[in-house]
């Protein structure tokens, strides 16, 4: 059984339909991407994964021990957190606010484990810092080391390269590929064909026509091919 | 100093001092939520419609306004909060329409029912603060403690779950977190602390104990327990130094308490740019 088993799902907005019929699984260790055109529903498609909104038909099904409160979030930035005053640490350690329910305070055990989520993303050194006036970079680890604190199973990433530099793009990217190895299943979003195609074992494509399978298995379906030939032509004009 | 001493004499001296700190450390709490989940205005709408209710209460001749005041204030709050998020007419949209309409609506009420011979007289002091504060009995004073420590206690418990959903509502949500409870809980309690507050600088003038004492710890701080540490500190030191400077220069007691805010966010501002030209 998959951790996420989504069935004849149906996305939109009030009533109005943007995709539908859409099946997927993901099962352990699966790094999974979500790509599509803008406006096709990928941000959608998240928040109904999250439980932030219902889907209009169909369903989600979690299994395999996974809880529907147990999956780590990595959203887009919002316009509040650029001025927030927050430290890195205050930060980390809301995401085992998952864990606490109703007792209003963090204990010992959760402490260590934003400590050590913070080690293992690079940035115990930030400790005291404040969220807003780190580089890009630093605070999509502050994030992630967030998301790591609400799970141990499954991370979802919203763009997580969103408005990084290269250099800082592909270090990222090396980072999610390192926690995939460790055993935690990726969900990501991404505009990035070239780089989902480098690292995902499995594409969904959502748009006019659904694609959902391993990697392979995109590169010889239609939307796939495509952009192979896409790819190709731009790199002749580069040349 | 020894007419201060003179003063502090009188119950009704002391009731003013403790129930305008009080409020002023209650107000400054949720300042900074307010402020950073952009709400700065919503202390000025609700009490608007504090305003509003209270004429209600006027014209009915009421004893005890509370009754009508705080449950009105309260229902808007709720409205307003939830609105915020997926409504047509947008959050500042939504706050402007209820405060004006509230305001003009409690004018229009007292002006056509009323009973009072100074009708301007008590608008003035209904918006700008008046004597009331000095006038409180002890029943009242008691109602004050009581309800502020309830705001500080649920303060106090809830930090934790009011930060992170303030940070990042969605991310709360997909823990687990019930954010919508949290945000009902906050427009609450924003409600009441507005009700309180309209004692001590009237309905005009209560968004200044809101967001002044967090914008000048913003300016010194940069992580979320110390900014809302230094705005209770601020706002408390501020409230009873503009109290006292009324009392002794014969000022009226919102707008010195105002004036005092305005003074330290200046100071706080002129200390926060040393602060970074030092960092550097």
């Amino acid at each position: 059984m998959a951790f996420i088993t989504a069935t004849d799902l149906s996305l939109g907005y009030d009533s109005q339909i943007i995709v539908k019929n859409l099946n997927f699984s993901v099962g352990k260790g699966d790094y999974l991407c979500i790509v599509g055109e803008n406006g096709s529903g990928k941000t959608t498609l998240m928040k109904t994964l999250l439980h932030l909104r219902e889907p209009l038909g169909g369903q989600i099904s979690t299994g395999d021990g996974l809880k529907e409160n147990e999956i780590g979030y990595l959203p887009q930035h919002t316009v509040v957190q650029r001025d927030f005053p927050a430290s890195v640490w205050e930060i980390v350690l809301s995401g085992c606010q998952g864990r606490c329910g109703l007792r209003p305070f963090y204990n010992s055990e959760e402490k260590k484990l934003a400590a050590d989520n913070m080690e293992r993303m690079g940035i115990t050194d930030l400790k005291d810092r404040c969220y807003r006036e780190l580089s890009g970079g630093q605070q999509q680890r502050v994030l992630l080391a967030r998301a790591l604190c609400a799970t141990r199973k499954v991370l979802l990433l919203d763009e997580p390269v969103a408005g990084l530099d290269p250099f800082v793009t592909s270090q990222m990217y090396d980072l999610i590929k390192g926690l995939n190895k460790e055993g935690i299943t990726i969900i990501m979003i991404s505009h990035d064909i070239a780089a989902a195609l480098k690292y995902a074992t499995h594409i969904l494509h959502i748009g006019d026509n659904v694609f959902f399978g391993t990697r392979d298995e995109y590169l010889e379906s239609e939307s796939g091919r495509r952009f192979a030939e896409w790819q190709n032509g731009g790199e002749k004009i580069d040349e | 100093m020894s007419k201060l001493i003179m003063y502090m004499q009188y119950p009704f001296v002391r009731y003013a001092i403790i129930v305008g700190i009080l409020i002023a450390l209650c107000s400054s709490l949720l300042g900074v939520t307010l402020v950073l989940k952009r709400f700065s205005f919503i202390g000025d709408g609700l009490s608007h419609v504090a305003f509003g209710a209270m004429s209600i209460a006027a014209v009915l001749k009421m004893t005890n306004e509370m009754i009508v005041v705080l449950p009105l204030t309260i229902l808007s709050a709720v409205l307003l909060l939830r609105t915020g998020q997926n409504a047509r007419i947008k959050g500042d949209a939504a706050i402007a329409m209820i405060s004006v309409g509230a305001l003009a609506f409690g004018y229009l009420i007292m002006n056509v029912f009323s009973a009072s011979s100074n009708l301007a007289g008590d608008v003035c002091s209904t918006l700008f603060g008046s004597t009331s504060i000095l006038t409180l009995t002890k029943g009242e004073v008691w109602l004050c403690v009581i309800l502020s420590i309830v705001v500080v206690a649920i303060f106090i418990i809830f930090y934790n779950k009011i930060f992170a959903v303030t940070f990042d509502e969605d991310f709360s949500r997909a823990a687990g977190t019930r954010a919508n409870a949290y945000n009902l809980m906050i427009a609450i309690v924003i409600a009441v602390i507005i009700v309180l507050a309209m004692n001590l600088v009237g309905s005009l003038l209560i968004s200044a104990l809101v967001i002044f004492p967090a914008l000048s710890a913003m300016r010194l701080f940069d992580n979320f327990r110390s900014v809302t540490i230094c705005s209770a500190i601020l706002s408390v030191i501020c409230a009873f130094s503009g109290i006292v400077i009324s009392i002794l220069a014969g000022t009226p007691v919102g707008s010195t308490i105002v004036a005092v805010d305005i003074f330290a966010f200046a100071l706080c501002c002129i200390a926060g740019v040393a602060k970074k030209g030092i960092a550097k």
